[in-house]
């Protein structure tokens, strides 16, 4: 592995911790949210959280492309006010990697969330414990093998994510550039060693990731 | 300490809880068959469902009042409930659970030392709650929801999952309960026997509808 390589499992790694953390705190609300109460619209959040899921990643990433831009709702909003762009920086690999796994992590959360006796929530409430209360000395404590995991296989699901990242970021070298991205450019350019040795790494982290996130869930469910 | 329920009103699956009542003896229970409307009235006053109509008051404070819009929640009732399942803290020691309303309230006029005592659960306080019998935690499930000091106790059929020695010991520990706090108490049974041993008044529930009201005696000399 040479110093570029280096600096690629770095960029990659900590772009898709990042962009995991940014998804945490509304991924776990609106879990909480889809797993406890009935609301209006509640059915058309879920399909829209899950489309990512199955929707061809590029054309997700064309959508963001397209609100991020600087002719975007939001991405023309933050060039006037805070003359800030975001399509092909680092910014758009975070908010693409956050958007690919922001399914993955509702999903695991909320399944975490439903496995609660919500018994155990209501006898809380009937001790004088405020909903805040409930939520952070029974209901997380109880779901977060399941959150734990969730997080992880967000995780692991940034670590790959591809399209959507080469349509809204680009493939800069050194700006945007992730392991996936750069696998890509290499089987391109003919570069076949590099091409298998990030190979390898993608494997090696993926493997982590997603085999902690089963070890967890396992231990979950005993 | 008066509980009065009024214009009572709320949709189950096979039929509407529907009734009018008062009660204010130490001791109500609430017989009836499986699946007659008690939990759901034991939910009810406790604030953990919201009824179609419903005046629910305990002595002065209104609970709960449809026609005026008003809902205390659950955790401002100060209403203790021992549920079928007990819903013990798996997650916390005996200790944490027993002390997990007491440490919410600052003004909590029951400690933990008499409590322990009475139950006699001294031994157990260290352990996890996977670690000791249905017989000890039936009793830190009352322990837990007398040290919340609540204003009026909610049981539903605490006992019905144990053998009869297991019974009849708990309920000694009951009767001092209701000797030593004076806290009023709801208790929902579909077995006479605890009913006659424990209550004053009896309200018997059957489809949602209370089919017979009075004392523990006219209840023990009734039909049924």
């Amino acid at each position: 592995m040479n110093g570029e390589d280096w600096q690629l499992v770095g960029f990659t790694a900590w772009v898709s911790a990042l962009s995991t953390l940014a998804i945490v705190p509304p991924g776990i609300a609106l879990a909480w949210l889809l797993a406890r109460r009935d609301w209006f619209g509640k059915s058309l959040v879920e399909t829209l959280v899950a489309l990512p899921l199955v929707m061809p990643p590029i054309a997700t990433g064309l959508i963001l492309l397209k609100i991020l831009g600087r002719r975007g709702p939001i991405g023309g909003w933050l060039h006037a006010h805070l003359g800030m762009d975001v399509v092909f920086t680092w910014r758009a690999v975070a908010i693409a990697l956050g958007v690919m796994s922001f399914p993955l992590l509702v999903r695991a959360a909320r399944v975490a969330f439903e496995e609660i006796n919500p018994r155990l929530e209501q006898i809380a409430r009937t001790l004088g414990a405020s909903p805040w209360r409930v939520f952070w000395t029974i209901t997380v404590p109880l779901a977060r093998r399941g959150l734990l995991a969730g997080v992880l296989f967000a995780f692991a699901r940034a670590l790959g994510e591809f399209g959507a990242t080469i349509m809204v970021a680009g493939n800069i070298p050194g700006e945007t550039s992730t392991l996936s991205l750069a696998i890509y450019q290499s089987v391109q350019l003919g570069e076949d060693p590099r091409a298998f040795r990030l190979l390898g790494i993608s494997v090696v982290l993926a493997f982590a990731a997603v085999w902690s996130s089963e070890l967890i869930q396992r231990r979950a469910r005993k | 300490m008066k509980l009065t329920l009024r214009n009572l009103r709320l949709p189950l699956a096979d039929f509407t809880l529907a009734l009018d009542a008062e009660m204010s003896a130490p001791v109500t229970g609430i017989f009836g068959p499986s699946g007659a409307g008690k939990t759901s009235l034991l939910d009810l006053i406790a604030g953990l469902r919201r009824p179609d109509s419903a005046h629910i008051a305990l002595g002065e404070t209104i609970l709960t009042d449809t026609a005026a819009r008003l809902f205390i929640p659950t955790h401002r009732r100060a209403i203790g409930y021992v549920p079928q399942d007990l819903a013990l803290f798996p997650h916390l020691s005996v200790r944490r659970n027993l002390l997990y309303g007491h440490d919410a309230k600052a003004d909590a006029t029951i400690t933990l030392d008499p409590v322990v005592e009475i139950v006699e659960i001294g031994s157990l306080l260290d352990r996890q709650i996977s670690a000791i019998s249905g017989g000890e935690k039936q009793r830190v499930a009352l322990a837990r929801a007398l040290l919340a000091a609540p204003r009026l106790l909610l049981l539903d059929e605490p006992l019905a999952s144990l053998d009869h020695p297991l019974k009849r010991r708990l309920i000694s520990y009951l009767r001092r309960i209701r000797e030593e706090f004076k806290i009023p108490m709801l208790y929902v049974a579909h077995d006479p026997e605890e009913i006659r041993a424990l209550c004053d008044e009896v309200i018997v529930l059957e489809k949602g509808r209370i089919t017979m009201s009075g004392s523990a005696k006219e209840f023990a000399t009734s039909p049924s």
